[in-house]
């Protein structure tokens, strides 16, 4: 059984019809990435996994159970957590009250504490920043700081929308190698990205979608050979 | 600069008019006249002329503001002679007017005896002269001040608004000090409700002084207020709630009404602050909770023919504050999905509806619509009957010691950091695991308890309610104090309310100008001070962090290369 299976999902932003029946399947311990254009859906996609858009039709199954009428707070108990596009952290509060924030809902001190650890471990930039207000530190440390906030709900499926977004190329990698590590460590991770070329580097498969319905899916290393990728997403000729 | 040397006449003129026109609007629209009745330092100096002139002060310290330190002296004083100059054109041009035809046609406050003021009771020919000569006067001032080294600009300026402040409230400091004092010590201290020039003078230099030793001395004395030990700081709290309730006795009836109203007001204020400081929902109609928790307190405790049951103040106080907390809840059903300027117009109109059902002849059988509830009795505990303001100062002063206190263990919960969180970003608010349906419908229930309890209170303080009791102004002062106070700092309600219900009842001229007042003042604090008189820890950090954040800036930048 598939940690995340998404059957058929409709969905609207009041009369535009944004999600045309779209299905996908994420297995554990998988990267899986949603590429394509702007407009495309991919943010829509996420936003209904994660509770903050209602579909109007289909199924979303998570560890067997539809999670499609859940609200975003609720899906977050489940396990499953969300870095939103544009980092959305919370730039008043300081780097630390940002990470406790991320924890909200546990209430197992220790646990939290050694996750945090493991955050500073894999960012230290962070831990060098700890009380630095949040809004006043780089673009790349406030991505830093939305992927550690995100990982200290210690999700199972962690949806990460346009990380990538307006970062210097060399941040961009380490964010991506980032990513890489955190899977590794045995998160599961739904990606969505524009750089296509930097997303399917590290995802295992990847969906293309179009205006709302997914026109390709398959494993990464073949999308990267496809023609219509190639030439679409990947600027080759 | 390139221009050192020479005069820059467009912004010189630019500034000096500005101030000028200023002057005109204050002098046209009457608030000259009615200020210049209360007298700060007795035959010296009026509020009306303080007004006046403090717009060519303002106008020679920006005219040479941006100035870099280059410039000489007595060049800059030049600059301040012009625009101060300049300032005074416009109210020269009214005086020539105003002798030349009739204008009270028009501007009907544009009496003989504001005119008067303008010349200083010399005629025109001698009072322009005048005018023009007080023009240049405090335009230099303006750059005297400017020029001052910062260490004893801060001194001074401290110093004249303590006199000046003083001078402003000396009918309130003769009524406390004559108690203590004695009439001797007033009539040779004040004169006709002003401080007498000697006095000012004396004050003036005092201040100063303390001011002075309290700069040298501010770093010792708060650690040593930060390493106070638990008892000496509960001692001091001791100290400070006896003073809190001898006060009334010290200040007589008059000045504890007027600390009766603050107090409403931050009983109100905390709540309030709740919804928009803690929450960030913008709520316009909170005197809606107000009037439910007075005209539940009516209803029930009048012994007029509108009252049911006659029940007692204690039993109805609690069901008061359940219905404002009710209606709160109500309120926050429709509203779960609205945001910012939506929510605003929305609780607007909520505040508009409970005032007017209150006004309507439908519910007048039952709440006596426009001719209010009569007779509502003044609540007691066995024979002790709080019957003055005297005695519900410490109604007041108990409601609002429980609001502060659980305000402050709301703040620094796990509900408060979830308000925190929603305040910043709903959409994240979320993602990070936190209801947002039932924290809006918290914020919006907690907030309007206090608001109820603020008006039963009210209720059986005036005895008496009305609907027009209960109008939209209400909100806006709220609103307002929190905005002054700061957003979300307990302190900060307490000051605002301080600020914006004490002193326009204290300067009762101020009464018909205070819409324009208020209005002036957000302008000023948002310029000047966006975080409040009094901000919380996070609003300080995010609205005048730059000095903390370009020290950690510098620590961090060298790490950063080496990270790099």
């Amino acid at each position: 059984m598939a940690l995340l299976e998404v059957n058929d999902v409709h969905a609207y932003y009041g009369y535009i019809h944004a999600l045309k029946g779209i299905s996908l399947t994420v297995e554990k311990g998988e990267i899986v990435t949603l590429i394509g254009g702007n407009g495309a859906g991919k943010t829509t996609t996420l936003r209904t996994i994660s509770g903050l858009l209602k579909p109007r039709h289909g199924s979303i199954i998570f560890e067997g159970e539809d999670i499609a009428q859940y609200r975003a707070h609720q899906l977050v108990a489940k396990g499953i957590s969300m870095v939103p596009e544009g980092r959305g952290i919370f730039a008043k509060l300081t780097v630390l009250e940002n990470l406790e924030m991320g924890a909200y809902l546990r209430k197992d001190k220790d646990g939290i504490a050694k996750d945090m650890k493991r955050v500073f471990e894999l960012f230290p930039r962070l831990a060098e920043r700890k009380n630095q207000v949040a809004g006043t530190m780089s673009g790349g440390e406030q991505q830093m700081l939305a992927i550690g906030r995100a990982l200290m709900s210690r999700p199972r499926l962690l949806l990460m929308d346009e990380p990538s977004m307006g970062l210097a190329p060399v941040l961009v990698e380490l964010i991506f190698d980032t990513i890489e590590e955190i899977n590794k460590a045995g998160t599961t991770v739904l990606l969505v990205e524009q750089n296509a070329h930097m997303a399917l580097q590290i995802a295992h498969r990847g969906y293309v979608l179009q205006t709302g319905e997914i026109v390709l899916s398959n494993t990464a290393k073949e999308l990267q050979k496809d023609p219509t990728v190639q030439k679409a997403y990947l600027g080759i000729e | 600069m390139a221009k050192t040397g020479r005069i820059d006449w467009r912004q010189l003129i630019r500034y000096g008019l500005l101030a000028g026109v200023a002057a005109l609007y204050v002098s046209v629209i009457g608030m000259v006249e009615v200020f210049s009745q209360r007298s700060l330092i007795t035959g010296v100096l009026t509020l009306g002329q303080l007004l006046l002139f403090s717009a060519p002060v303002l106008a020679g310290y920006l005219a040479v503001y941006k100035d870099d330190e280059s410039q000489t002296a007595a060049f800059s004083l030049l600059k301040g002679v012009i625009t101060g100059l300049f300032s005074s054109l416009p109210l020269i041009a009214l005086v020539l007017l105003a002798n030349a035809v009739n204008l009270r046609a028009m501007f009907v406050n544009v009496s003989p005896a504001l005119i008067d003021i303008l010349v200083f009771g010399q005629g025109t020919a001698v009072g322009v002269l005048l005018l023009l000569l007080s023009g240049a006067i405090w335009g230099t001032l303006g750059v005297i001040i400017h020029l001052l080294p910062d260490k004893t600009r801060h001194v001074v300026l401290v110093g004249l608004s303590w006199t000046l402040g003083a001078g402003m409230l000396s009918e309130l400091l003769i009524q406390v000090f004559r108690p203590l004092f004695g009439s001797g010590f007033i009539r040779f201290v004040f004169q006709g409700g002003a401080l007498k020039l000697w006095a000012s003078i004396v004050v003036f230099i005092l201040v100063t002084l303390l001011d002075w030793y309290w700069s040298k001395r501010r770093e010792e004395v708060k650690t040593k207020m930060a390493n106070l030990n638990p008892t000496q700081r509960r001692a001091g709290m001791g100290v400070g709630l006896l003073i809190l309730l001898i006060l009334p006795w010290i200040l007589g009836t008059y000045l504890s009404e007027v600390l009766d109203n603050v107090g409403l007001f931050i009983l109100m204020g905390l709540g309030l602050n709740i919804a928009v400081g803690l929450a960030g929902l913008l709520d316009l109609g909170y005197v809606a909770t107000f009037a439910i928790g007075a005209y539940v307190m009516g209803l029930f405790t009048s012994t007029s023919s509108l009252g049911v049951g006659e029940l007692n103040f204690w039993i109805v106080l609690p069901i008061s504050i359940l219905a404002a907390m009710t209606a709160g809840f109500l309120l926050a059903l429709p509203v779960l999905h609205m945001r910012g300027d939506y929510l605003a117009i929305t609780t607007l109109g909520f505040g508009e509806i409970i005032r007017i059902l209150a006004l309507s002849d439908w519910l007048s059988p039952i709440i006596g619509g426009a001719q209010g509830i009569l007779a509502i009795p003044k609540p007691q505990i066995g024979s002790f009957v709080f019957r003055g303001p005297q005695e519900i100062y410490y109604l007041i002063l108990a409601g609002c010691i429980l609001a502060i206190f659980v305000s402050s263990r709301l703040n620094n919960s796990r509900t408060g950091r979830q308000w925190m969180a929603m305040r910043e970003d709903e959409d994240v608010a979320a993602a990070m695991g936190i209801d947002t349906t039932k924290s809006k419908v918290l914020a919006f229930t907690l907030s309007a308890a206090s608001g109820g309890l603020a008006g039963a209170i009210f209720a059986s303080k005036l005895g008496t309610i009305f609907p027009h009791s209960f109008n939209l102004l209400i909100s806006i002062n709220v609103l307002s104090l929190i905005i002054v106070g700061g957003m979300g700092s307990l302190p900060g309600v307490v000051v605002g309310a301080f600020a914006l219900v004490a002193l326009p009842e204290l300067l009762r001229e101020f009464a018909e100008y205070r819409l324009l007042l208020y209005g002036a003042l957000l302008i000023v604090m948002m310029l000047a001070r966006p975080e409040g008189l009094w901000p919380s820890a996070v609003r300080r950090r995010e609205l005048k962090g730059t000095e903390e954040e370009e020290i950690e800036g510098g620590e961090g930048a060298p790490v950063a290369v080496t990270a790099d």
